[in-house]
């Protein structure tokens, strides 16, 4: 693909800035789109690039500055005139009724409700050829519930070419997708733009970046750091910008590992709506290893986290730590076992917002000394408490007695990881511990997971991030609809070999063998 | 218009507000007043002379605050653990019947012995009363305000049934009410001659215990951790479920208490009207309380000025005394909009 240097520009961003409170999440952002171009929208989490989307489509009011889409300025604040514009959003939730099939899904909305079911034949021969047009493989009838991740996400695309969109805004689509699966992806994108439409994608993933688009615009703590041709930039460079620094990949020396810690004998757990539990599983920590868990989203990851942290029991098989069998399992018993829990989601279950910095420091110990006696809680221990993980763990905050909801993602993070390492544990359970995490943070938790392996702590990293899991495990499973694959030794796999596994082949003859 | 979040309110926004819903609320009624044909601002004079204006006037406020303070705080302590116990009024008058049926002479036991014995078997009758549903709750997923709310019908029906046959006072003359309490099984008075009893009293203590519950215990930590984010406490290895149960615990005893109290202290015998909605009100009072328990006592005297005031404003000014219901909804309403607006501020779009 060429970037067409006189091609009209379909999408202008001017001057766009946005504040929340405090923080000023986008400042002057502009550039243009043009026809027939995927720009690919680069940065941290936290550089600005869903708020910047969010205000092109309406669902923000930018402070200053405004949005035109074919020369027309859009009225700031309304979702509807953005999509009657023509700009169509993919957004990593997708918005889908379970209940029905994919044609009910793309008309939902473009009919009145009373006319729904009728008028489906002209529907359906429309969508058929959008399918054919941008290799959208995926089955009108079949219903929504019962449609894999990547099928999902096509209809959601096709839902907005249906809605005759010209610009796509694709929010970090391949999140949720295998390597082999955004491969597809991008083979649609490539037919929409030689279709003559306009795509921004939002990624941090580099070597996608490079792939698929032909300019990059990149921020960072929400400015526009820089804009390049892709082709005149390397990944090393839009790293650099991205980060605003050369970023030192984290140093992993080899590992011995010590004793059996955790181990998993055939464990299945039951399956909670979508996602899989765990399917005879098998899987072994040792002291001083870090076991890296990847594969796509909800496949089985969050029954592993919950029955590690103690929030499920096994259904069946056994689960075993340092050999025994625990008699009653519940957080309590893992905290009581040694195990530290880093929760998938730090706002929904790591913390509580409109607690303090000291009662959410506590909030896994707070029922026991020095804490608490007899019931009645030990408040000045407390806060000391929080202020040594303040103090230890690089939190930035007022102090103790602020209300975490205030703190920046990383900062929670830092507390969560200062309340579960500051009591030494014997197993870390990491659960997407750098989501959303900027570098900074991101490589003080990376350092201090690897520190705690050192110390001879076993660690168990569950990650969606391929790159993350290979920098940092020295042994790697993978999941794949709840069933475990065998360890993999640091290396032993390539980058395409594991997403085969993750795209659910190798299983059967696995277990064929044992 | 668009919302807002305000990510850390400053105090004089989170005092300001709910004084400006006060004062709204005030000049509001004033209107109303005025076109019932009274003096628009003489009203609120009226109410507060009718409130405290005497001592006479200020006991009965007193004594119109003891139950409502106990009700109050029996439903912030549940809604702050996100209890949803709208049933205070059943448990009342389950606390009042225990208190009928060891109080007219079953246990003949001095006053210091007897008075702690019943309001203990009161607590726990009313905790019943509302562990019921929480397990209901915990276990099955049951609605815990459906089950609480229709509680109180199926109670007050019982209390009904059991005043026109075991609990009937066989010298009442055919009129459904209990038989009298002995004179060990009645609360003192705080002060000799004057017609405050000590369920005063012991509503303040209530309160004061409640507020150190809520601060310095573990019971009380668990019980905001459940109400502020149940996923987080699950997680971190609180039990929700007993904290519910002991929430339940709690609040059912301490909306019993009112009932011993108004049984105890101020009636001396069970009637079917002892209770005019006390456990209703109680949830206006914990709202405007904003569920803290020594605002619980502040708002209790709020509400009880308002409806004792109001008797002597009519008379004085010729207006309904609805004109009390209609400025404690108000109150309501303006308190919620300001509670709100602590935490959001508007925009236009």
């Amino acid at each position: 693909m060429t970037t067409q240097e006189g091609a009209q520009v379909v999408l202008r961003l001017d001057r766009i800035t946005k504040r929340f409170g405090s923080l000023t999440a986008n400042h002057q952002i502009s550039f243009d789109l043009k026809k027939g171009e995927v720009i690919a929208l680069l940065g941290e989490n936290g550089a600005g690039k869903t708020t910047l989307m969010n205000i092109l489509f309406g669902h923000y009011t930018a402070d200053e500055g405004q949005v035109e889409v074919f020369g027309r300025v859009l009225p700031p604040g309304h979702p509807k005139a953005a999509l009657e514009a023509g700009v169509g959003m993919v957004h990593q939730h997708f918005t889908l009724a379970d209940n029905m099939t994919v044609l009910e899904n793309i008309v939902l909305g473009t009919a009145p409700l009373w006319r729904m079911g009728f008028g489906h034949a002209a529907a359906r021969r429309r969508i058929l050829t959008l399918v054919a047009d941008y290799g959208l493989q995926v089955d009108p009838d079949a219903m929504v519930g019962s449609l894999t991740v990547g099928e999902r996400q096509r209809v959601e695309i096709l839902k907005a070419l249906y809605r005759d969109a010209r610009i796509l805004i694709l929010d970090e689509p391949t999140a949720v997708l295998t390597p082999q699966e955004t491969d597809d992806l991008f083979a649609t994108m490539r037919k929409a733009v030689a279709l003559g439409l306009s795509v921004i994608f939002i990624s941090h993933k580099l070597h996608e970046v490079t792939a698929i688009s032909t300019r990059v615009v990149v921020l960072r703590h929400g400015e526009l750091v820089a804009e390049a041709r892709t082709r005149d930039v390397d990944k090393h460079q839009l790293a650099q910008m991205m980060v605003g620094a050369e970023v030192p990949p984290p140093v992993v020396r080899d590992s011995t590992p010590g004793d059996v810690l955790v181990q998993l004998d055939r464990v299945s757990t039951p399956d909670r709506g979508a996602a899989p539990g765990l399917k005879r599983a098998d899987l072994t920590l040792h002291a001083g290893q870090i076991v890296g868990l990847a594969g796509v989203s909800g496949n089985g990851q969050a029954a592993l986290a919950d029955l590690i942290g103690g929030l499920i029991a096994p259904a069946s098989g056994e689960l075993r730590l340092s050999g025994a069998v625990p008699t009653r399992w519940s957080p309590r018993a893992a905290l009581a076992a040694g195990i530290a829990r880093i929760p998938e989601d730090r706002h929904k279950t790591g913390t509580i917002a409109d607690f303090d910095l000291t009662e959410n420091a506590v909030l896994e110990l707070y029922a026991s000394p020095p804490f608490s006696r007899r019931g009645w809680m030990d408040w000045p221990r407390a806060r000391a408490f929080a202020q040594t993980v303040i103090d230890g763990y690089d939190v930035r905050c007022p102090g103790p007695d602020t209300r975490i909801r205030l703190l920046s993602g990383g900062n929670m993070q830092k507390l969560i990881l200062g309340r579960v390492l500051e009591i030494t544990p014997n197993v870390v359970l990491a659960n997407q511990p750098v989501r959303g995490l900027d570098i900074g943070a991101l490589t003080y938790v990376h350092e201090q997971l690897l520190a705690a392996r050192d110390r001879g702590a076993a660690v168990l990293l569950i990650s969606e991030d391929l790159d993350e899991i290979t920098a940092l495990s020295d042994v790697i499973h993978v999941i794949s609809e709840g069933r475990l694959s065998p360890p993999f030794a640091r290396g032993a796999l390539t980058t395409t070999e594991l997403g085969v596994w993750m795209a659910g082949h190798g299983f059967e003859d696995v277990t064929h063998a044992a | 218009m668009r919302l807002e979040p305000i990510p850390n309110p400053t105090l004089t926004r989170r005092l300001g507000l709910p004084a400006l819903a006060l004062l709204t609320t005030v000049i509001a009624a004033s209107l109303l007043a005025m076109i019932a044909g009274a003096q628009p601002f003489s009203v609120l004079g009226l109410i507060i002379q009718g409130a405290f204006g005497s001592k006479f006037a200020a006991l009965e406020t007193l004594n119109r605050a003891t139950p409502l303070i106990f009700t109050g705080l029996a439903v912030a302590v549940a809604f702050r653990a996100q209890l949803w116990n709208i049933g205070a009024e059943a448990q009342l008058y389950v606390g009042a019947v225990v208190t009928v049926v060891l109080g007219t002479g079953a246990l003949a036991w001095p006053a210091f012995a007897l008075l702690p014995t019943i309001a203990i078997a009161a607590m726990l009758a009313g905790a019943v009363v509302l562990l019921v549903p929480t397990f209901l709750k915990t276990r099955f997923g049951v609605d815990e305000v459906v089950t609480t709310l229709l509680l109180n019908f199926v109670v007050l029906l019982w209390v009904s049934m059991l005043l026109e046959g075991a609990l009937k006072d066989p010298m009442g003359l055919g009129w459904p009410k209990s038989a009298r309490l002995i004179g060990e099984a009645r609360l003192p008075r705080m002060v000799d001659g004057l017609r405050l009893h000590w369920g005063f009293g012991l509503a303040l203590i209530s309160a004061l215990v409640v507020w150190v519950i809520q601060r310095r215990t573990t019971l009380g930590y668990e019980m905001r951790a459940v109400g502020l984010n149940k996923d987080a406490a699950a997680f971190a290895g609180i039990p929700v479920n007993v904290v519910l149960i002991k929430t339940a615990l709690l609040s059912g005893g301490l909306a019993a208490l009112a009932g011993f109290s108004e049984v105890a202290g101020l009636k001396g015998s069970l009637t079917l009207d002892i209770s005019p909605g006390f456990g209703y009100t109680g949830i206006i009072v914990a709202m405007l309380a904003l569920l803290n328990p020594l605002g619980v006592v502040v708002a209790a005297l709020f509400v009880a000025g308002i409806f004792v005031g109001a008797d002597s404003m009519s008379r004085a000014a010729g207006v309904p005394t609805y004109l009390a219901d209609i400025m404690l909804a108000m109150a309501l309403l303006m308190m919620v909009l300001a509670i709100m607006l602590t935490k959001f501020k508007v925009r236009r779009s």
